[in-house]
């Protein structure tokens, strides 16, 4: 009997590689590791659920016993890899089971980067990475009034922007003078932090929190400026950093990701890797689009049609209701300037390129109803 | 009037709401939504969508 398809992980770039994969091979067997519960739930719904008014049960799409019907595979939940061997085309895993493969799908995402700070509740400091993440952060909010949260990148001002809906007080901590400092140009984050504000967001720009120290019931936060802030709960949100342990341990190229080529095919034969974890071409893009560009290539390559991801435009979402934006940054190095057109409602804002071509966009406010129009004339990210 | 989602995203069409932003009036039902078109979250196609009760 064939060793079957394993895929290591269950979010959404694991659960959507499987899906792709039986759309073309119905048969052949396919095993599902994660270290979870292994339910299907979609990850950006985390830092919208307040707004949407659901609970952690209902951002539960779908169980792990149902995905292991619909998928026709099986699925090991609560169950840890400790390693791939790769010359035998085998995981172990921690109750020392083997399980041969016959080909390794590493989809095991990223980790929250925790950054450095001083204080004794710095351990108490939490970030929402996952579903039971989130469901723990919803019952620390019960009696919240007030939240800090540090970092006002995408994940930062869409956590700050749902929490009003739940009358908490969001206050943003970040190192740079405006909201996602790394997709917008200055003044289209001035708009979009006055929006922010507008609806009840606090920034405190310019600082980074040194120490969080445990003060009652809550929380004190110090900031590089000498100010302290009396909060009830402190939320990480500065980033992500690619799970590569477990791969580099078997001897798998990494660098900033588990490195891959563009048939997402890591240093070894039968072993893939998609989704946060990944680096393809030097990129690693923790959206849904890219992920479902990567299940589709792989998919086929799965089948036995060897496919290359390509990358079209993949503008993002930005689901801050007091200030909707969709941005499509220029590729790291782009040379040119950002062109914007302001109204009382929405900004356009066009990265042009020397050559006269628009290399990225960010639209914000009513600015986001153009998306579908400038798409196509962005430039593809991978040919 | 039905709502569909999208099993990829957890994206939710509103036949009732319709999206008006993608140009796509309230009260279209699911049936006459094109068959090109995408979830304007993620992406995907329509076929990858469920109809839902919520």
């Amino acid at each position: 009997m064939t060793a079957p398809v394993i895929i290591l992980g269950s979010g959404l770039a694991a659960y959507n590689v499987a899906r792709e994969f039986r759309k073309l091979d119905k048969t052949s067997a396919l095993t599902i590791v994660s270290r979870d519960h292994a339910g299907f739930y979609s990850k950006p719904m985390l830092s919208n659920a307040f707004s949407a008014n659901k609970s952690a049960e209902q951002l539960l799409m779908k169980s792990a016993e149902k995905m292991a019907e619909e998928l026709n595979a099986t699925i090991l939940g609560h169950t840890k890899v400790v390693s791939i061997h790769v010359h035998n085309q085998e995981v172990m895993l921690g109750d020392d089971t083997i399980l041969p493969y016959r080909d390794l799908v590493l989809a095991v995402g990223a980790d929250p980067i925790r950054l450095p700070m001083g204080g004794d509740g710095a351990s108490d400091v939490l970030s929402v990475n996952d579903l039971d993440d989130f469901a723990h952060f919803n019952r620390r909010l019960a009696s919240a009034k007030s939240v800090a949260i540090l970092g006002a990148g995408l994940i930062g001002c869409e956590f700050a922007n749902d929490l009003l809906a739940r009358d908490i007080a969001p206050i943003v901590i970040d190192p740079s003078a405006w909201p996602l400092s790394r997709l917008l140009p200055q003044a289209a984050g001035d708009f979009m932090a006055d929006k922010l504000s507008d609806a009840g967001v606090q920034f405190h720009w310019g600082v980074t929190a040194q120490a969080v120290d445990a003060e009652g019931a809550g929380f004190v936060v110090k900031l590089s400026d000498q100010t302290e802030l009396a909060v009830d709960l402190v939320l990480s949100a500065v980033g992500l950093r690619s799970r590569t342990e477990l791969a580099a341990a078997a001897g798998l190229q990494v660098n900033r990701g588990v490195v891959v080529d563009r048939y997402l095919q890591t240093s070894q034969p039968h072993i893939y890797a998609v989704g946060d974890c990944a680096e393809v071409a030097g990129l690693t893009l923790p959206f849904v689009l890219p992920i479902m560009q990567q299940a589709r290539a792989l998919a086929a390559t799965l089948m036995g049609e060897r496919t290359v991801v390509k990358y079209p435009a993949m503008p993002v979402m930005v689901k801050t209701p007091a200030c909707p934006a969709v941005v499509a940054p220029p590729a790291m190095g782009s040379v040119g300037e950002w062109h914007l057109e302001t109204s009382e409602t929405g900004i356009v804002a066009k990265f042009m390129s020397n050559s006269g071509s628009m290399a990225g966009f960010a639209l914000l406010g009513s600015a986001t109803s153009q998306r579908q129009a400038l798409t196509p004339d962005l430039p593809v990210v991978l040919a | 009037m039905k709502q569909w989602q999208c099993v990829v995203c957890g994206f939710i069409y509103d036949e009732v709401a319709g999206l008006p932003n993608e140009g796509i009036a309230p009260g279209t039902t699911w049936a006459d939504i094109p068959e090109d078109w995408a979830c304007p979250d993620c992406g995907v196609a329509k076929a990858d969508f469920d109809m839902v009760q919520i």
